[in-house]
């Protein structure tokens, strides 16, 4: 045997390490579960159901040292079956807070002279609060879209599988999202006693 | 009076985007933000956005605004401590270990 597989081989599983493993994780997977479903008693069922089927796969699961990364992917394909189950996966119409064009297709922005660091917003208090509350006007698809994409870090070739959609509506979705976003969060980036970069 | 002004240099600069060889709209240009931000726009498309930005004021502070405010909300990944629960249902702790029984 090879020093590769010894180190990859994985140990036998002993029935208090499942339980180790459901004490030490729930918390966060349901932190996790609640802001995808939006709902305590839902995101129960989620964590609940993700945690059966990791008990259940983590005889064939190797790298355990990436075992936060597996149960977050399953947590989060958990929670997307159960939106799926409830149908709330479907786009929805959204309209609002996009960019404005005239008619000749050119954009009406108001000048941005400055624009400070995301980094300097983030240390002015309440900034954490205003992202969320921008976050919470998205519908519920779009919200879904963005945390995969940009909060958790999956492709657009991996949120289209997961949705079971086409990359282009992701890519669709994701746009107006962030659209959304960028006009939603203007109060804070425009916010004049932050420290600025000129544009 | 600046607004006239304004109003005019934004017909001139939309009837150039949009007639000139080599240019795209604004709203084209709106439809290639994601492919750009990933890299994944074709040569030649990546050549037309990045002339765009050189020679319009909205869409260059747009995109920056637009990169600030993806930075902003990407930070919404780690929910404060106090969220987590401290205990866990043991009715969930059974299950979940009856469950892995049966499969046993």
């Amino acid at each position: 045997m090879s020093d590769k597989q010894i180190t990859t081989a994985p140990e036998p599983i002993a029935a208090t390490d499942h339980e180790k493993l459901v004490r030490d994780n729930y918390g966060w997977m349901l932190v996790l579960a609640r802001d995808i479903v939006g709902d305590h008693a839902l995101a129960e069922d989620v964590v609940q159901e993700a945690l059966i089927n990791a008990v259940r796969g983590l005889d064939k699961f190797k790298q355990r040292s990436r075992l936060q990364t597996w149960l977050r992917r399953i947590t989060i394909n958990q929670a997307i079956t159960k939106l799926r189950q409830l149908d709330r996966i479907a786009e929805e119409e959204f309209d609002e807070y996009q960019p404005e064009f005239d008619k000749l297709d050119c954009r009406i922005e108001a000048k941005w002279a400055t624009l400070p660091t995301p980094e300097r917003i983030l240390e002015q208090q309440g900034t954490q609060a205003l992202i969320e509350q921008a976050f919470a006007k998205l519908p519920e698809s779009y919200r879904l879209v963005v945390r995969l994409r940009d909060i958790e870090g999956y492709d657009t070739r991996e949120v289209a599988e997961l949705l079971s959609v086409s990359e282009n509506n992701v890519k669709v979705r994701l746009h107006r999202a962030r659209a959304a976003l960028k006009k939603l969060l203007e109060p804070v980036l425009r916010r004049e006693d932050s420290k600025e970069k000129p544009l | 009076m600046t607004e006239l002004f304004q109003s005019l240099r934004r017909r001139m600069k939309g009837l150039m985007l949009k007639f000139m060889p080599g240019m795209i709209t604004c709203r084209e240009f709106e439809s290639f933000i994601v492919d750009y931000l990933d890299n994944t726009l074709e040569a030649e498309q990546r050549t037309l956005f990045e002339r765009h930005i050189r020679l319009c004021r909205e869409c260059r502070e747009y995109l920056a605004a637009y990169q600030a405010s993806n930075a902003l909300s990407a930070t919404l990944k780690s929910s404060p401590d106090d969220q987590v629960p401290d205990s866990v249902p043991q009715d969930l702790v059974d299950a979940v270990l009856a469950a892995r029984q049966d499969q046993e």
